[in-house]
């Protein structure tokens, strides 16, 4: 089985850790064409290399972000996800 | 055959495996044998002169011992209800039955075996030809076949017996108890590191224990002793027997199965020293019982004192085959004559040994035919003649009697756990042998290193001096101690082990090079004819390598054949990739224990001291209803009408409960949920729909606004843990100022409904008003209840007056007590999910994955007063907005049918215009309303109260009802707003 490391809880086996999907930015869907928000939710890039993804500690509930190899299947780095979402986010209606 | 004959045991002084002062008795086919504690089913046949095992798969061929090692199809016997059991490894036991198994008639006499006559009518690829025409006859074609060429047989009536798995943790592992594996693990051992030592035999030494490698037998022997004791005294070291590696996985992960417990091992570094496989020479009638390999026969004799022939002869392409010669000799066995394939006579000291005895060498020459006894039961002799080229021979030919053939003529690493994980064994002409192409590449944390003659590393120094290199490697991949001084890399001792082409066909063939799948050579040339060239292709049309033994034998040679055949060079090819379990693996081992958790609420034990029969929904566990079974339908009814007419109790607690609090509480939940909660007025309850971002219903519950920034929130009883992770998930995102607590196991709910309700409560010790005028429908209060902390939210999911009473688990089973008590003289009983279910579909109320399904949007389930169009942001806001502009294909609504009618089942499908286009989705006899009642999914121009459609019942009969308004109860909401 393979280990990742939490960055909250330390190396364990990766049956404790539940997959979030890649990280992907949500277009502005106040602003966005409706291709744009159905190739958000539905087309997957299947980036052969190091790719982004949300990855959660079950037992903790911690969610955070690892670098991972999809070729080699390695991790190369996990990290809180306050590295990559620093910011407040805000939704403004569309205009009208 | 008497039972206590063993006629072909040695003495006293050989037999590494026997304790000769246990005798055991068993029995082979009915017939009783005995045999010596150590000793396999096989070798114990073996000393009685046994030589039958099994019969082939496709011709019923008989077969004997071939590898005596475990890694092949030839050994398979059922012992009781355990089928595919490997006869030369697995130890006798008293009084243990053994069967053969894929026998028509007797081992003996088998009526199969006439399948052999017509045998060039049965040409590869022959099932796919011939049955599949007309359509439908492999069904009937199937199990015939199955008959005949079936393995062992699964008796479903045998015990289950539960194994336990362990996890284990250590430095280093090392697979194979060999002399590299010895070497390693000391060398790794006496750097610091804790080693655990994997041996799949009962004693460790591997290849020591019977090989002569080019030297005197005792000096292999000392080396051996002093390895083994070293090893079995160092503190560091711990060795486990009977124990194979089945997988090695990503991060060093390990499955190492052992009699009755599979243990998962976690290692920093992996040594894998697992030797390689001697390999068989393709002539005609190769398969015969009394044709075996070389070290099959240095098994028996050393391993278990037996006497593995009367008069053998002996062919080989290396010097090992002179240390068999050497062996059968001291074993009192003739040697006819030793056939070695090369030209050049070899002058090392074991082949002067052979020739010292005047033993009769024949150089360049092969064995071309085995010749069988009557009813290929056995070998009377063999047919040698010279070599004249790549799988030729010459036309005269010469034929040498004996009972035994012994075969070394070259080996092919044991790589399979490096192949499964992304390694290639690739062909090196240079050596004639399949050879490691490098490790796989897994990071830092996954590593292994190979050792001895995995590594075609043959000559015994250098096998030690390897395996203490790869020691010393993995002690630096652990990080233990001090990084020891490494060797050179040495280079390949392989030279003159592999015969490059032992393969002669015969005109009438039956020279086999798959055992388990009785392939000839013809099979694979004819796949390739048919234009399946890659080797993968072979494999799956002619399902060479496929069986039992996954190739250990064949691919090799069949890599050969197919690769001539095709026309192609050999130098670099690799075999067919190889999956995972090296063994097989037990399934008892792989499914031991369930670990599955169940929730149960803080009011269990009271449900099941009242009757309740319990349901499991998700991993709780709730009461369905309370009564015997025989009568559920009657307490469903009765539960039902104590709400409507009286007083229910129902045990809520297994509702998500979610606490949200912050200066953003308030907008976090307007955009987790689809209602508007930004003004929700604090005491108030509002419906909470959640939904993905494809639109899609995921979760609904209640949300209590208990002050400015904090909401208590509900979720269904299976979504808590997934709604209280995409909550925090999407927080990850927005960083709002919230604090998000799953609370559902810290308090526990119990719902009160019926006319009678607020009567019982206010009979209890509340601070808070209940009146009608200071507590409306859809508020929420927070007091004291019989001294109780409590939350009572006001709601209406049965349709009558009502409370959820949200209390601390630990005062919950005080609370139920009380209110049953309390409630008893206006009738108050307790109400099972079942009847819940019921009231709430006279309500019409949806069960969010009852009545919707992963792809059920608001619209469609006539939800979509439960959207705030106006706010900026919820998840799936952008999603309905584009589907509102899309043609709906499908709209939950509501039917009756009259109460006598045939009860529909949920998942009925519904129909227009003969075409289906939904499903009931919820149905049930009402009482209340003496009708049935449902809901289901009908076509949009279906859905306006009064059209009809037709059900299709489960029996294929349709059923006529109508849409009808919902709710079916109390359309004004009277009842609950009292």
């Amino acid at each position: 089985m393979k280990l990742m490391t939490c960055p909250l809880n330390g190396e364990r086996n990766i049956s404790e850790f539940v997959y979030g999907g890649e990280v992907v930015d949500m277009p502005n869907p106040a602003a966005c064409s409706d291709q744009e928000w159905s190739a958000y939710l539905f087309i997957e890039e299947n980036t052969k290399g190091i790719v982004k993804e949300w990855w959660m500690h079950a037992a903790s509930s911690y969610w955070f972000i690892a670098e991972r190899n999809t070729e080699t299947n390695e991790i190369i780095r996990t990290f809180p996800s306050s590295e990559l979402y620093m910011q407040r986010v805000d939704f403004r209606a569309a205009k009208e | 055959m008497s039972a206590s004959l063993n006629s072909m045991r040695l003495l006293q002084s050989t037999g590494l495996y026997l304790d000769r002062s246990k005798t055991i008795s068993f029995q082979f086919n009915g017939q009783s044998f005995q045999g010596f504690q150590g000793d396999t089913i096989a070798s114990a046949l073996a000393a009685n002169n046994c030589k039958l095992l099994s019969r082939s798969f496709k011709y019923h061929r008989p077969r004997g011992i071939l590898s005596m090692s475990g890694q092949d199809s030839n050994t398979l016997v059922q012992i009781g209800d355990e089928p595919n059991v490997r006869a030369d490894t697995r130890a006798i036991e008293e009084g243990m039955q053994v069967q053969a198994q894929n026998v028509i008639g007797s081992l003996e006499k088998d009526y199969g075996s006439l399948i052999g006559l017509i045998g060039r009518f049965l040409p590869v690829g022959f099932y796919y030809k011939a049955f599949y025409k007309p359509k439908g006859a492999w069904r009937y074609w199937e199990k015939l076949i199955r008959r005949m060429a079936g393995l062992g047989k699964i008796d479903p009536g045998s015990e289950i017996e539960y194994t336990d798995k362990q996890y284990r943790f250590t430095d280093v592992t090392v697979i194979g108890g060999g002399p590299a594996g010895l070497s390693a693990a000391l060398e790794a051992a006496d750097n610091g590191a804790t080693v655990i030592l994997i041996e799949e035999n009962p004693i460790l030494g591997g290849s020591l224990n019977y090989a002569r490698f080019k030297t005197d037998r005792d000096q292999v022997y000392r080396i051996r002793n002093e390895l083994v004791e070293r090893v079995s005294s160092h503190s560091n070291i711990e060795v486990l027997t009977q124990a194979q590696c089945g997988g090695w996985f990503e991060d060093n992960w390990l499955s190492i199965l052992t009699p009755g417990r599979l243990f998962k091992l976690r290692s920093k570094a992996v040594v894998i020293a697992s030797g390689s496989f001697e390999q068989p020479a393709v002539f005609r009638n190769n398969d015969l019982p009394g044709v075996m390999l070389g070290s099959a026969a240095q098994r028996l004799i050393r391993l278990y004192g037996v006497k593995p022939g009367q008069s053998a002869v002996v062919m080989t392409a290396n010097e090992d085959g002179y240390g068999v010669a050497l062996d059968l000799l001291d074993a009192g066995v003739a040697v006819a004559a030793l056939i070695d394939m090369r030209e050049q006579i070899s002058l090392s000291d074991l082949s002067q040994a052979v020739v010292a005895k005047k033993i009769e060498v024949l150089n360049g020459h092969t064995i071309y035919e085995a010749l069988p006894v009557a009813g290929n039961r056995g070998i009377r002799g063999v047919k040698v003649a010279a070599i004249s080229g790549e799988g030729k021979v010459v036309d005269e030919t010469r034929t040498i009697d004996c009972d035994l053939a012994c075969i070394s003529v070259g080996y092919t690493p044991a790589a399979q756990l490096i192949c499964h994980f992304g390694g290639r064994l690739i062909y090196d002409e240079s050596i004639s042998m399949l050879k490691l192409d490098g490790m796989p590449k897994h990071g830092d944390k996954c590593k292994a290193i190979a050792a001895g003659s995995l590594n075609t590393v043959f000559d015994l120094q250098q096998v030690l001096a390897d395996g203490k290199n790869a020691g010393g490697s993995a002690v630096a991949i652990a990080g233990i101690g001090v990084k020891p001084a490494l060797g050179q890399k040495l280079l390949s001792s392989a030279v003159e082990q592999n015969h490059p082409w032992p393969i002669f066909s015969h005109p009438q063939g039956k020279e086999f090079v798959d055992f388990d799948e009785d392939l000839q050579i013809h099979d694979i040339e004819q796949a390739v004819a048919e234009g399946y060239e890659d080797l993968n292709l072979v494999k799956r049309y002619s399902t060479v390598v496929m069986g039992p033994s996954q190739g250990r034998q064949s691919a090799l040679n069949n890599l050969r054949i197919a690769t001539k055949a095709a026309g192609n060079p050999l130098q670099g090819l690799s075999i067919t990739t190889q999956r995972p379990p090296f063994h097989p693996e037990p399934i008892q081992l792989l499914a031991g224990r369930s670990f599955q958790p169940v929730r149960r609420t803080a009011i269990h034990h009271r449900h099941i001291e009242l009757g309740a029969q319990m349901m499991p929904a998700g991993n709780w566990l709730r009461p369905a209803y309370y009564g015997l079974p025989e009568q559920s339908e009657n307490a469903v009814e009765q539960e039902a009408l104590a709400i409507r007419n009286g007083v229910g109790l129902i045990d809520v607690s297994t509702l998500g409960k979610l606490e949200i609090r912050g200066t953003d509480a308030a907008e976090f939940l307007n955009r987790m949920y689809t209602f508007s909660y930004l003004k929700q007025p604090v005491d108030r309850l509002r419906y909470a729909l959640m939904l993905d971002e494809t639109g899609v219903i995921i979760d609904d519950g209640i949300a209590a606004r208990l002050s400015e920034n904090h909401f208590y929130v509900s979720t269904t009883s299976g979504g808590s843990d997934s709604v209280y992770r995409s909550m925090l998930h999407w927080n990850a995102q927005w960083r709002l100022d919230v604090d998000i607590t799953n609370v559902t196991s810290a308090y526990a709910g119990i719902s009160i409904a019926g006319p009678g309700s607020r009567d019982v409560l206010q009979e209890l010790n509340c601070d808070v008003d209940l009146s009608a005028d200071a507590f409306t429908y859809s508020e929420v209060r927070r007091g004291q209840l019989n001294g109780i902390a409590a939350c009572l939210l006001r709601v209406g999911f049965v349709g009558e007056l009502g409370w959820e009473i949200h209390v601390p688990s630990s005062q919950a089973r005080y609370l139920w007590d009380i209110l049953l008590e309390t409630g008893q003289k206006y009738g108050c009983r307790p109400v099972g999910v079942e009847a819940q279910r019921l009231l709430r579909l006279e309500k019409g109320h949806i069960i969010v994955g009852q009545d919707t399904d992963g792809l059920t949007v608001p619209e469609e389930a006539a939800m979509s007063w439960a959207i705030a169009k106006k706010k900026p942001f919820h998840i799936g806001k952008r999603s309905v907005e584009i589907l509102a502009n899309k043609k709906q294909t499908r709209r939950l609504v509501g039917f009756t049918l009259p109460k006598k009618s045939v009860l529909p089942q949920e998942s009925n499908l519904t129909l227009k215009d003969d075409h289906i286009v939904g499903r009931i989705t919820s149905v049930a006899r009402s009482s209340t309303l003496n009708e049935i009642i449902g809901l289901a999914y009908v076509h949009p121009e279906q859905s306006d109260v009064g059209t009809s459609f037709d059900i299709k019942l489960s029996n294929g009969n349709r059923l006529s009802t109508k849409v009808v308004a919902l709710p079916f109860y109390d359309p004004n909401g009277k009842r609950q707003e009292i």
